[in-house]
């Protein structure tokens, strides 16, 4: 543990960076190909909403989309794209994706920095208390609902919370991000942004708080069995300063690498949450963007997703050494 | 899970405190739709439309939100007859070969400009007929729109088109203003995302996967209209939700059936909201069954016979769209009074002479009473298909026909019926339209039939009188002599069987009781809703 690791490796986060813009190159490529076996174009998917099309209007979509030109062209015309930063046109949306897509970050980004903040919170204490009380009531009770809570798909907790919270009780609205009606601005348009956002951020919490419970729980238990903890017990420390000191900060690596892939997979991963809940982020963007084989649009996504999940696991990594000093870069 | 949490509130009488006054704080701060917001109305449109204008996009959702910011020359009654809207008469010529519209007069774009006969000339020569995905087809026959002076509109034939009548409403046919689109990129004009047009409501906002907000055109040439300041749209992505959001009140009004089959009962039964099953006659999309004549069975006419009696549309109309709809009994349904005959060939449910045929056709049933077996490839649009699809393979069953169900998303089915032709039967939302010349001439004409194109004849089938008794229908000038063609058509149709018809589903709009005059004519909620109100 001496000074000089505790700077930042630079090193290190430059081999890592030139690592993940390879990945990401990788990733985007197959990402190309998979999804050319899709039977059925954005042209196909157009003229299905429509009812109706001749062909020559068909033929003149597939050249406006440059469906017309041959793979490798339609590849290096993505690629190149993605290199200049300029993700093109969603004639499918008549919109730029960059566009689109910025349109639709913030709402999922503030979903998942809510659900996962309440599930680490949440889990935390849930997977301390259920180790601390092992196979005690508490214990038993917590490992149940977590059980039920991994069991149970978020789309029917999802429902659920809405029939109970929204058209029985009426304490939160049904869906959507904020009230239309209203355009509440400064505080009361924060309040009202809150308000929205109980319902799908729980509903998203549960399955994560699920699986950091557990974590927790099977990490404090095996921490609390070693040596180091036997001698401060012995050394007289407080029972509370042991756990959450002592024990806890061994015990959360593995969740930490979890939830960075938690946060990496979450674009695509809140889908049926944000179709509950009428929530206008990403996943549902990329969802829609595939049934209507808008190409463009869902590889630029998938896209920002791997660099997402590169960037996360970049930050776990980055992490680790904080919370346990012995673990090394390399 | 509600009870966990309900019993948890009971616990302790601190929390039940907390919550109940947080409960009254969000409720202080929920503007309640029936006070404070009395001219805004929320209504949801399913699935978000892609686009805002219906000239470049001709999806259903895309129509309904068109239909209230653009107008076309005329609108319908529920006799289907054209009424003055933005033309306030037209003539059309005994041969059929020019129609004259007289404009209104004092009609402004959204932004100010005037209207006149040019934005016809240009919306219509520039826009429909080359970039309407069915305006090419409708508008085909259109040689000059002429403009002697700015409130009379003259459109010129080289062949009579008497469906174009059908054709004119402001969600089918938008009027589009030239000065906007002239010179530029029409299909990447911005205009398109935020319509400029003549209509009752104006374009606000919109933003993509949560909401459209129009607002009340002030200087709307109908004086006093529309009776609402704001129209909101929210998206819901989830039918459950949809039921959810009407429950609370936060949903007043969605059409295009928005809620699940098996919640409407629920609906028609609760004083709070109207269920209007009206209001789909200008699109009567059609439930049916195409059949591949490609295939060695259904080539044989009496197969495709034995399948019509074999299946108990009385029955699959209640147990698959819950009594919400109507057997038909030909390919014309009977909202379409004018056109529609029953004097057809009919195929009553008749299991045994269903095996007769088969038996004739030289099918004979195996160890297993099997006869042959069919794929039946359906697109997956909500479940309802699902049940449909077990239900035939039940009933076809009984006859020796084995049925495989594949489902398919909604380009792969497109480019596996009409791109391969691989398929043996296909069921297919089929819209009829207004007039059987747009609507389904494509299905039976053996000209219609190019590989590629989806929602046009995949059958294979061609028989010489259909397309003579097409052609002619198409062109006729004189309305009782069409009808005459039509009527033929029915009877050659019921004959052939190239298309199994099933139903006619009715898609129902639902409101809160509150809500007055959502469903004013065939056209339902893609009307431009000038009269709509709230209370």
């Amino acid at each position: 543990m001496s000074a000089p690791r505790r700077n930042l490796p630079l090193r290190f986060i430059g081999r890592r960076l030139l690592q993940a813009l390879l990945t990401i190159l990788g990733i985007a490529i197959i990402n190309f190909f998979l999804l050319q076996l899709a039977p059925g174009d954005a042209a196909d998917a157009l003229a299905g909403e429509a009812g109706t099309a001749d062909a020559e209007y068909l033929a003149n979509l597939r050249r406006e989309f440059g469906l017309d030109r041959p793979l490798w062209e339609q590849l290096a015309a993505f690629l190149m794209r993605i290199a200049t930063f300029n993700l093109g046109y969603s004639f499918r949306y008549g919109e730029n994706v960059s566009t689109l897509i910025l349109g639709r970050l913030p709402a999922s980004l503030l979903l998942m920095v809510a659900s996962i903040l309440i599930a680490l919170m949440v889990g935390v204490i849930f997977g301390v208390t259920a180790a601390r009380y092992f196979n005690r009531l508490p214990d038993r009770l917590i490992s149940l609902l977590a059980l039920l809570f991994y069991a149970t798909p978020p789309f029917w907790i999802g429902l659920m919370m809405i029939v109970v919270f929204s058209v029985w009780l009426g304490w939160a609205p049904t869906g959507g991000m904020r009230d239309i009606t209203a355009q509440d601005r400064g505080f009361a348009g924060v309040l009202d942004v809150l308000r929205h956002l109980a319902l799908p951020a729980l509903t998203q919490a549960f399955f994560y708080l699920a699986i950091y419970t557990r974590l927790v729980r099977a990490g404090m238990l095996e921490v609390m069995s070693l040596d180091y903890i036997r001698v401060a017990r012995a050394k007289g420390v407080s029972e509370q300063r042991i756990v959450y000191r002592h024990a806890l900060r061994n015990a959360v690596l593995p969740l930490i690498t979890v939830v960075g892939t938690n946060i990496g997979g979450f674009l695509g991963g809140a889908v049926l949450t944000e179709t509950v809940f009428s929530w206008p982020g990403i996943g549902r963007l990329m969802f829609d963007a595939m049934m209507q084989r808008d190409l463009n649009l869902l590889l630029s996504i998938l896209v920002l997703s791997s660099v997402f999940v590169v960037l996360a696991n970049l930050v776990v990594d980055l992490i680790y050494p904080f919370i346990n000093p012995t673990v090394e870069l390399r | 899970m509600s009870d966990d949490a309900n019993s948890a509130i009971m616990m302790d009488r601190r929390q039940v405190l907390l919550f109940g006054s947080a409960a009254l704080i969000s409720g202080a701060m929920m503007p309640s739709t029936a006070s404070a917001a009395a001219g805004t109305l929320v209504m949801t449109i399913n699935p978000e439309p892609n686009a805002m204008v219906s000239a470049f996009n001709t999806a259903s959702p895309v129509a309904v939100i068109s239909g209230k910011m653009t107008e076309g020359l005329v609108h319908y009654d529920f006799g289907l007859n054209p009424q003055p809207e933005l033309a306030t008469s037209w003539e059309i010529a005994p041969d059929g070969l020019s129609m004259t519209f007289k404009l209104r007069d004092g009609v402004k774009w959204h932004d100010g400009k005037p209207f006149s006969s040019a934005d016809v000339a240009y919306s219509i020569m520039e826009i429909l007929k080359q970039h309407h995905p069915r305006g090419r087809g409708v508008f085909a026959k259109v040689t000059a729109v002429e403009t002697p002076d700015p409130l009379t509109a003259i459109i010129r034939l080289s062949e009579p088109t008497p469906a174009m009548i059908y054709a004119l409403a402001g969600w089918e046919s938008p009027m589009l203003p030239k000065h906007v689109y002239e010179g530029s990129e029409v299909l990447k004009n911005p205009a398109n995302n935020a319509p400029i047009g003549t209509g009752p409501f104006k374009f606000v906002e919109w933003q993509r996967g949560s909401h459209i907000i129009l607002e009340k055109n002030p200087d709307y040439w109908d004086k006093g209209k529309p009776l609402l300041d704001k129209l909101i749209v929210r998206i819901y992505p989830e039918p459950s939700a949809r039921v959810a959001a009407f429950e609370a009140g936060e949903l007043n009004l969605g059409g295009d059936g928005p809620i699940p089959l098996n919640e409407v009962k629920k609906f028609q039964d609760n004083p709070a909201f109207k269920v209007e099953t009206r209001g789909t006659e200008m699109n009567n999309s059609l439930d049916v069954l195409e059949t591949n004549l490609r295939n060695e069975h259904l080539a044989k006419p009496e197969v495709r016979k034995a399948l019509m009696h074999a299946i108990n549309r009385d029955l699959m109309v209640k147990t698959v769209w819950y009594g919400l709809a109507q057997p038909l009994t030909g390919p014309i349904p009977q909202t379409l009074p004018h056109f529609y005959s029953a004097d057809v060939p009919s195929y009553p449910y008749d299991v045994a002479k269903a095996e007769a045929l088969l038996d004739a056709a030289g099918y004979k049933k195996d160890a297993k009473g099997t006869r042959f077996k069919l794929r039946l490839i359906y697109p997956t649009t909500g479940d309802t298909y699902d049940r449909a699809g077990q239900f035939l393979r039940q009933q076809f069953r009984r006859i020796g026909v084995e049925l495989d169900l594949q489902t398919a998303d909604v380009p792969t089915f497109i480019r596996r019926v009409y791109g391969e032709y691989d398929f043996d039967l296909s069921m297919v939302p089929a819209s009829a339209t207004a007039d059987p010349s747009i609507g389904l001439q494509r299905f039976y004409h053996s000209a219609a039939a190019k590989q590629g194109t989806p929602f046009v004849n995949a059958s294979g089938y061609k028989n010489p009188e259909m397309d003579d008794v097409l052609s002619k229908a198409a062109v006729e000038p004189n309305a009782s002599k069409r009808v005459d063609l039509f009527k033929r058509f029915q009877q050659i149709a019921m004959e052939d069987l190239p298309i199994l018809p099933l139903v006619r589903p009715i898609y129902v709009t639902i409101a809160s009781a509150k809500v007055q005059h959502f469903v004013t004519g065939p056209e339902g909620v893609r009307s431009h809703y000038s009269t709509l109100s709230l209370g």
